[in-house]
Parts: structure tokens; sequence; C-alpha cells
């Protein structure tokens, strides 16, 4: 073990582990994050939580998490490099494992231009797979960038993100290589909605055994209405909805869609079950936290394993 | 080359417009191939400038030159002759080319006519890219000859984020995407290795971040 994560310990112990996500507030109300955590608590073995997402100012993932943290969940704090230099990113790091969180995913974050800020700069000092090197160099040799020592290295059980869908599709399995070798120890992949393509992907990730060097958690994300999966599929770059999904959803009347979703997305957990190599999922209910219980549920990952 | 857009004939407008008597200075170089400040466009915007501000029944005299280079000092000189008797200069050069006026003519309020806009090359008439941000330590030989600091709009230096879809950039259908460039390269020339190497976060002091850059000679200096 190298850390003393909870989501290494459900992975050390063999069980399938699961994740969920919660949005910090575009405000400073303290109950949101609160409230949203309820809906999570003993259904998921850890809470990320985002950084800015879609590149829209919210409370900082930090701070969220720490209120998750107080409530007594297990908080996932994201980190991109979008926002802040080495500097910055170094000090929220010690900061977040002396407030307890000792779990972290690295990414590079989403275009500013996707926000409501496309006027700010994007950092970028560093990026995600060097924030990876980063986090483990302060964590394993107990350093900073710059090379001084850490007194209190944080030990960070460290995550980074895949995304099996995007181009070149031949590339995706070496940037996940190059992920792992930088230092990445779990990954949650993208939405997953084309199993199949998801299958290849995982073919050449064990073919490389990567599947061996860390463990990868299957993301999914549940449809609340056909009009959810077309944006989805059209607007996202990067996503690959079916459109036998999409015409799925859009068979079934309107107020039934959110059902329809929900069926969807268990039986992509239970075909992703039975993938070699999939550790456990993330399941990404964008403002739909109130549904993970029912997911983990209904998909036969309850109750979660005491480690 | 430096590539530069002429500001809009407003905001010029609005420097001249106190004054009764001023320089305008193209530049040869990069300016003049992007057809942004050279001397078919001093002479362009001299006329439009006077035309606009006689509509509003103010006249103005524009002395019109063109140096051969406006970022060395040699040829700043050329402008004392003009220079006398006129109330402000406006520039037509790249930023570096007006500082150096206005560094050379310390009593002369300097204008710039031109937005200075990057480091690029032509991609075909009329269209000019970004290809390099001079951060002073090149990468290009271990990227296949394509800079991912100056075409990735997010800057990675070790592969494509999780927006590249069909060789494009998920900013916008317009940008390619630097790394499936960079790849399509790498992969031509039997160099798929390379890709695994990662590239360490980046020292940018040499890049501006230890301040304004320099490059001393000690060859050629007097």
């Amino acid at each position: 073990m190298k850390t003393e994560s909870k989501l290494e310990k459900v992975f050390a112990s063999g069980n399938l582990a699961v994740t969920s996500e919660c949005g910090p507030p575009r405000g400073s109300l303290p109950n949101h994050v609160r409230e949203k955590g309820k809906y999570l608590e003993g259904v998921v073995d850890a809470i990320n939580v985002t950084d800015n997402q879609t590149a829209m100012v919210r409370m900082s993932s930090l701070a969220a998490s720490v209120l998750l943290k107080q409530e007594g969940l297990n908080p996932l704090l994201q980190m991109v490099t979008r926002d802040r230099n080495r500097l910055a990113m170094q000090a929220d790091i010690i900061g977040a494992y002396a407030l307890g969180i000792d779990t972290m995913l690295c990414l590079s974050g989403d275009h500013t231009q996707f926000g409501d800020h496309p006027m700010a700069a994007n950092v970028h000092d560093i990026d995600s797979i060097q924030l990876i090197q980063m986090v483990k160099a302060m964590r394993d040799e107990g350093k900073f960038q710059g090379g001084a020592d850490i007194k209190g290295p944080p030990k960070m059980f460290i995550g980074a993100a895949a995304n099996p869908f995007a181009d070149p599709f031949e590339l995706r399995v070496l940037r996940l290589a190059k992920k792992i070798a930088a230092g990445a120890d779990f990954i949650q992949t993208q939405c997953i909605f084309n199993v199949d393509k998801f299958e290849k992907w995982m073919e050449q990730v064990r073919a490389h055994g990567l599947h061996k060097k860390c463990y990868i958690m299957a993301g999914v994300t549940p449809m609340k209405s056909v009009g959810a999966g077309r944006y989805m599929k059209n607007k996202v770059p990067g996503m690959d909805v079916p459109q036998e999904l999409v015409d799925r959803m859009g068979a079934v009347p309107k107020e039934k869609q959110p059902e329809e979703g929900i069926a969807i997305c268990v039986e992509t957990i239970e075909r992703l079950k039975k993938i070699e190599g999939v550790a456990g999922f993330h399941i990404m209910a964008i403002d739909w936290e109130e549904k993970v219980k029912e997911i983990v549920d209904r998909a036969g990952l309850l109750p979660r394993p005491q480690v | 080359m430096i590539t530069a857009e002429r500001k809009p004939l407003e905001e010029l407008i609005e420097f001249v417009r106190p004054f009764k008597r001023i320089l305008l200075v193209g530049c040869n170089e990069c300016v003049t191939v992007c057809s942004a400040g050279g001397r078919k466009e001093v002479g362009l915007l001299a006329s439009g400038l006077k035309m606009a501000l006689l509509q509003s029944g103010n006249t103005i005299e524009i002395r019109e030159h063109t140096l051969e280079r406006q970022c060395d000092p040699e040829y700043i000189d050329e402008l004392l002759p003009m220079i006398d008797g006129v109330d402000a200069v406006m520039s037509m050069a790249c930023g570096c080319g007006v500082q150096e006026v206005a560094r050379r003519y310390k009593n002369m309020p300097v204008f710039p006519a031109v937005n200075t806009k990057f480091m690029g090359a032509s991609e075909r008439p009329g269209v000019w890219a970004e290809r390099c941000q001079g951060c002073g330590n090149c990468l290009l030989g271990v990227t296949g000859g394509i800079c991912p600091i100056a075409r990735c709009s997010k800057r990675l230096m070790n592969g494509p984020c999780g927006g590249s879809v069909t060789g494009k950039c998920e900013i916008s259908q317009d940008v390619d995407c630097a790394w499936q460039l960079i790849w399509d390269r790498l992969k031509e020339l039997g160099l798929e290795d390379q890709y695994l190497k990662i590239i360490p976060a980046k020292d940018w002091r040499t890049a501006g971040g230890g301040g304004p850059r320099k490059i001393i000679r000690e060859d050629l200096t007097a």
C-alpha cells in the first residue's frame, strides 16, 4: 500500500471500487455540498470533487472536499493544470493532505473557451502527466519540484483520466501508458456508452499489461433524457454515444426517459463488469446525485466493502 | 515572421486627433510580408486617416516613411530629418519597432498602428498561423517538428487531451489538433517510440518566466 487512501484499500481488497462525483456550487453556500454528499453516503468509496469544471468558477475543489470530509465522507480532490501554476498546485496538495485528503485526480481541465470566463489566461505551467509526476515525487521522494524537502510529504493516491473514445485511437492506450509511467495509481475513464469500442481499447490495455500496473475504473453516466443523449453525442468533443442508445431513449415517453437512462446505465455496468481489467466504476451523474444509490444498488455493488 | 494586424481606423483616429502633423512609419520586414504595415499600408492608412478627419472638419498633415527595419537603431536614425516639426509618430511596425522609435525619440509621443499577433507562417495566401511562442528551449526535435506549446490549445507536452476528434481541436473545427499532427508525423518517420518518452515539466525561465529576455553575444559586442 502506497497510501492510507480508502480507495486504494478497496482496490487492494479485490472488490470493484465505486466512485461518483459532486460538482461544487457556484457560490458560497456550504449546504449545497453537504446535501449532494448525503446522497452518496455509504454508496460510493470516494467522491470526486470537480475543479472549476467546464471552466466555470465554482467553490474550490479543496474547500468543497473539506466540507464533505467534515460530513464523514471521503472526497477525491480533482485538480486541473489550467488555473494554477506549480507553486499553487503544490501548496494546495500539501494543504489538502494536511486537511485529511489523501486521494486526487490529475487533469489538464476543459479549455477556458467552454466556460464563462473565456477571457481568462490558461495557465498550463505543467500538463496533466507532469502533474502526476510532480505529485508522485512529492509523495515518494518527499521533494517539491524545486528540489527542497517537504516536511511531511503528502501521501496521495494518484488518479488520472483516460478517454478511450477520442482520437487518435492508437495513441489512447499509449497515452495511458505514459500516465502510468508518470505515476498514476488509478484511472477514471470518460463516460462509456460505446461498450464495443471500450472493449477494443481494453484489449490493447491488456496487451500492454497496463491493467496490472494500475486500477482502471470505467466511467458511466446515466442519461436523463433523449435530449441529454443527443447533446452528448453531438456537442461534447470526445464523447461517443451510439445512435441506437439515443433511439432507445427516444422510443420511450418523456416521463419514462430518466428511468430508461438509469436502466441503460445499469446494463452498461453489467457489461463492463465482464471485461478483464476493469477494477471499478466511476458514476458521473451530473446534477443527479440522488440516483447514484439506485444505480449502484441495481448493479449489485451494494453494500460497499468495509476496509 | 512576426505577424500583425492593423488596428481599427476608429482607434487610430482617436490617437491622432489631437495632432496637426504626424509621421507615419512603416517597416519593410515582417509587417510588409503579412501586409499589415509596409509601404503600401502606410499609404493606405495615411489617406484613410486624412479622409476620416476631414469628414469631421479636421485637417492633419501626415508624413510617410517606411524603414528597412524598424527594430534596428541604425535604420531608426533615418527618421531624424522627418521627425522635426511633427507632433507625434505613428508606427506600423510590430511592438519591437514601436518601442525602438519611442526609445530613440524621447520627447515624441509614439502610437502603434497595428496589433502585434504572433510568430507564424503563411499557410496559404492571406492566412497566417501561429507556429512558435519563443519558449527559448526548442522541443521540435522530439515532437516531430510540430510545436505543442504554440499549437496545442492547452500547451500539452505529452499527448492529446480527450477532446481531439478527427484531427481537430476541441476548441474549434478550424484548429488542427497539434498532437494528431505530431503523431502522424512521428509515424511517417517511424519514430513512434519517441511519443512514449515523457517530456518533463518545462523550465519557463527561458520563455520569459525569468524576466525580460536578452541575448548577449560576446563575440559581437563592441
